[in-house]
C-alpha cells in the first residue's frame, strides 16, 4: 500500500516540479536561470558520480574526462556546418563530421554513449587495481582525454576549443535529464544489481564467494556513472557556448568529489541538496574575486579565491563530517508518512 | 564417484608451502572435518577449492568437471558456497539483503528491466525475496531481517553468513570455523543446527575445526592437516587413536586444552 502511495506521491511532486520549472524558465531573471541550469547539471554529476565512489566503492577521479567526451562529441554533432567552419581556422574539420547536423537531443546522447564506451575502458582495469592506485587511474584517463583533444587539432580544434555554441540548454533539458538521473540511479541501486554494487563496497571478496561477477558489475557502475557524466558534459557545453580541453581538468572532477563527499557517500538525496547548494555557493562567492572596501583597505579581487575557499570546505568536510549532510541516509515518503503516523497516534491517546 | 575431489594439490606463498601435495575426497552427502593446528593450510584449502587463489600444482574436480582454474563466482554458481574464518557480511546492508545478495547471480532479467521495474524482474524479485526470507526462517534471523548486517551479535553473524551461503543453492558448503568465538553450549547447538542443515538442504558439508573435541561429535570423516600435509584421514575413534596426530597436536599445544 505504502509503496502505491509513494509513487503517486513522487509523480504529483515531479509534476508539481516541472510546473515551477515552467514558470522559472519564463519568469525568474536569466542569472538565476544560469544558476538553476548549473544547479542540474551538478545535481546529474554528483548522482552519476556517487553511483561509482558511494555505491560501487570504487574511488574514481574520471569524471571530467567522461565530461569532455560528452560535451566534444555531442558539440560536433549539433555544431551547424557554417559555425565549424568559423571554429576551425586553423586546421579545417575531417570529414564526414564537417558535414553533420544533428539535433540536440540526439546528440547528447551519442556524447552519453560514447563516454560510456569510455566507461567500459576504464572500469575494465579497475579488476587489477584498488583504492588509491585505482584513484590514479582514473584520473591518468581523464589527463589523457585532456591532452589528447589539445592535440587532435582536426577533431577538437586543439587548445583553441569549440565558441559560439548554440544554446540549447534550458531548464527543461537540464532538470528533465536531472530527474531522468535521480530516478534511474535510484531504481538501479534499489535492485538486485544494486545490491550486488554495494556488496562489492561491503566486502568484495565475500560478494565474489556469493557469485557477483565482480567484472561485469564493477563495469556496470563505471559504464552507468560515465554515461550520466557524458550527457552533463553535453549540457554544460551548450550552456556556457565555449568548450576547451582545460576546462575538464582535475578541479573540476574535485568539484563533483566534493559535491558527493559533502552530500553523504551512498545517499542520493545528500548529493541532490549538495549540488545545488554548491552552484548557489560558487556565484556567490564570486564576490571573493571582485575588488572590495573593507574599513577603508581596497583589497584587489585575486582570482582563484573561490577555488581556495572550496578546497577550504572540502578539507573541513573531510576531517570534521565524514559522512556528509546526510550519511548514507535517503528521503523517503515512508519515513514522512512514519512521522505524521505517529503523530496521529500521540494525539489518539 | 566423489563430488569434489582434490588430486595432489600444492600451493606456496613466496618460501612457504602452504598446501602440500593435498589429495582430498568429498562424497555426496558426507559430513567431514579439516582439521589441525594454526597455519596448517585450512582456510588455504577453501581458498583454492572456491578459486581465490589458483593452485602451483595439481587439480581439483567438482561433479566431474575440472574448477581447478575458475574463479570464486564461477564456483559459487556452480554450487560451492563457503563461509569466511574472520567473518565477512556486507556491513551496510540489511540482513534480508545480504541474503539477497547471493541470490543475485541467478537473476536472468537486465539492468534495464530492474531499473523500470517491469513484469519479468518484479516476479523475479519477489521470488528472491521469498527464498530469502525462507531462509532466514531457517536459521532464525526472520524477525531481524530489517537490522543492519554489522548491527547484529556476533553468533548471528555467524549464521547469517550460513544463511548467506545457503542462498547461492550450493551442493557443498564450505564451513570455515563456524564455532569460533563461541562457548560451550552454543557450539553444541550450531553442530546441531549444521547436521540439520545438511539433511534439510540435502548438502555436502566440509567443516574446518581447530578444536578437535567439536568435530569429533558430529564428523563422520576427519582429515587432519599439519603443516600443509595430510597426516591422517579416517573416522573419529580413527582419529582420536593416530599417533601422528597426537604428536602434531601436542607438539603445538592447541589439544592440550581438551
Ligand atoms: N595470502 C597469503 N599470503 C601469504 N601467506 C599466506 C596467505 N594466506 C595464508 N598464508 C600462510 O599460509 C599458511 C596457512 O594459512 P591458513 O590460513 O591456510 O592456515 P589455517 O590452517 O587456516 O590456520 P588458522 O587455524 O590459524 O586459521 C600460514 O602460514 C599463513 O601465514
Ligand atoms: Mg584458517
Amino acid at each position: 500500500m505504502y509503496r502505491k502511495k509513494s509513487f503517486w506521491f513522487t509523480v504529483f511532486f515531479v509534476v508539481i516540479f516541472f510546473l515551477f520549472i515552467q514558470y522559472a524558465q519564463t519568469h525568474f531573471d536569466a542569472y538565476i536561470i544560469r544558476i538553476m541550469n548549473v544547479a542540474a547539471i551538478y545535481v546529474i554529476l554528483g548522482v552519476s558520480l556517487n553511483l561509482i565512489n558511494g555505491f560501487t566503492g570504487q574511488f574514481s577521479l574520471g569524471h571530467a574526462g567522461f565530461m569532455a567526451i560528452g560535451a566534444y562529441a555531442s558539440a560536433l554533432l549539433y555544431m551547424s556546418p557554417e559555425l565549424k567552419v568559423m571554429n576551425f581556422f586553423i586546421k579545417p574539420l575531417i570529414w564526414p563530421l564537417n558535414q553533420i547536423q544533428i539535433p540536440f537531443f540526439p546528440a547528447l546522447l551519442i556524447g552519453g554513449l560514447l563516454a560510456a564506451c569510455a566507461g567500459f575502458l576504464v572500469g575494465a582495469p579497475c579488476m587489477r587495481v584498488k583504492g588509491d592506485y585505482l584513484a590514479i587511474v582514473t584520473y591518468g584517463f581523464s589527463e589523457i582525454i585532456r591532452v589528447l583533444f589539445n592535440n587532435l587539432q582536426s577533431i577538437t580544434n586543439g587548445p583553441l576549443g569549440l565558441k559560439g555554441l548554440p544554446t540549447y540548454t534550458n531548464l527543461w533539458w537540464s532538470w528533465g535529464w536531472a530527474i531522468f538521473t535521480i530516478f534511474f540511479i535510484k531504481r538501479l541501486i534499489d535492485s538486485s544489481y544494486g545490491r550486488a554494487l554495494k556488496a562489492i563496497r561491503d566486502n568484495e571478496e565475500a560478494a565474489e564467494a556469493m557469485g557477483v561477477n565482480l567484472f561485469r558489475h564493477k563495469t556496470l557502475a563505471f559504464v552507468v556513472g560515465a554515461f550520466f557524466a557524458g550527457i552533463a558534459g553535453g549540457l554544460l557545453g551548450s550552456l556556457v557556448m565555449t568548450i576547451d580541453p582545460n576546462a575538464f581538468n582535475i578541479m573540476l572532477t574535485f568539484q563533483i568529489v566534493l559535491i558527493v563527499l559533502l552530500g553523504g557517500l551512498g545517499s542520493i538525496t545528500g548529493t541532490v541538496i549538495s549540488g545545488v547548494l554548491i552552484a548557489f555557493l560558487m556565484e556567490w562567492l564570486r564576490i571573493v574575486e571582485t575588488p572590495m572596501k573593507i574599513f577603508g583597505f581596497t583589497i584587489p579581487g585575486i582570482s582563484g579565491m573561490r577555488m581556495l575557499i572550496f578546497s577550504v570546505i572540502l578539507m573541513i568536510a573531510v576531517l570534521f563530517f565524514r559522512h556528509g549532510i546526510l550519511g548514507d541516509r535517503e528521503f523517503s515518503w515512508e519515513s514522512i508518512f512514519s512521522i505524521f503516523k505517529k503523530r496521529d497516534s500521540m494525539e489518539g491517546e | 564417484m566423489a563430488l569434489l575431489k582434490l588430486d595432489k594439490v600444492t600451493k606456496h606463498f613466496g618460501g612457504l608451502i602452504a598446501v602440500n601435495n593435498v589429495s582430498l575426497e568429498l562424497e555426496q552427502g558426507e559430513l567431514s572435518g579439516l582439521i589441525g593446528p594454526n597455519g596448517a593450510g585450512k582456510t588455504t584449502i577453501f581458498n583454492l577449492i572456491t578459486g581465490v587463489y589458483p593452485t602451483d600444482s595439481g587439480s581439483i574436480f567438482f561433479m566431474n568437471q575440472d574448477i581447478t582454474r575458475k574463479k570464486p563466482h564461477e564456483t559459487a554458481a556452480l554450487g560451492i558456497a563457503r563461509t569466511f574464518q574472520n567473518i565477512k557480511l556486507f556491513g551496510k546492508l540489511t540482513v534480508l539483503d545480504n541474503v539477497r545478495v547471493a541470490c543475485h547471480y541467478r537473476l536472468k532479467s537486465s539492468v534495464f528491466s530492474a531499473v523500470f521495474d517491469l513484469p519479468k524482474y518484479a516476479e523475479e524479485e519477489k521470488r528472491m525475496t521469498d527464498e530469502s526470507l525462507r531462509l532466514l526462517e531457517a536459521v532464525g534471523l526472520y524477525k531481524l531481517r530489517n537490522e543492519k548486517a554489522s548491527s547484529l551479535p556476533y553468533g548471528h553473524q555467524r549464521k547469517l553468513e550460513i544463511a548467506r551461503a545457503l542462498a547461492t543453492r550450493p551442493k557443498v558448503l564450505l564451513l570455515d570455523e563456524p564455532a569460533a568465538g563461541m562457548n560451550p553450549e552454543e557450539t553444541l547447538e550450531l553442530m546441531k543446527f549444521i547436521k540439520k542443515i545438511r539433511d534439510e538442504f540435502s548438502l555436502t558439508i566440509l567443516l574446518i575445526e581447530h578444536d578437535m573435541k567439536v568435530v569429533m561429535g558430529i564428523c563422520e570423516k576427519i582429515t587432519v592437516l599439519d603443516h600443509g600435509c595430510v597426516i591422517a584421514r579416517g573416522s573419529p575413534s580413527e582419529i582420536q587413536k593416530d599417533p601422528e596426530v597426537i604428536k602434531a597436536y601436542l607438539g603445538s599445544g592447541t589439544y592440550a586444552r581438551s
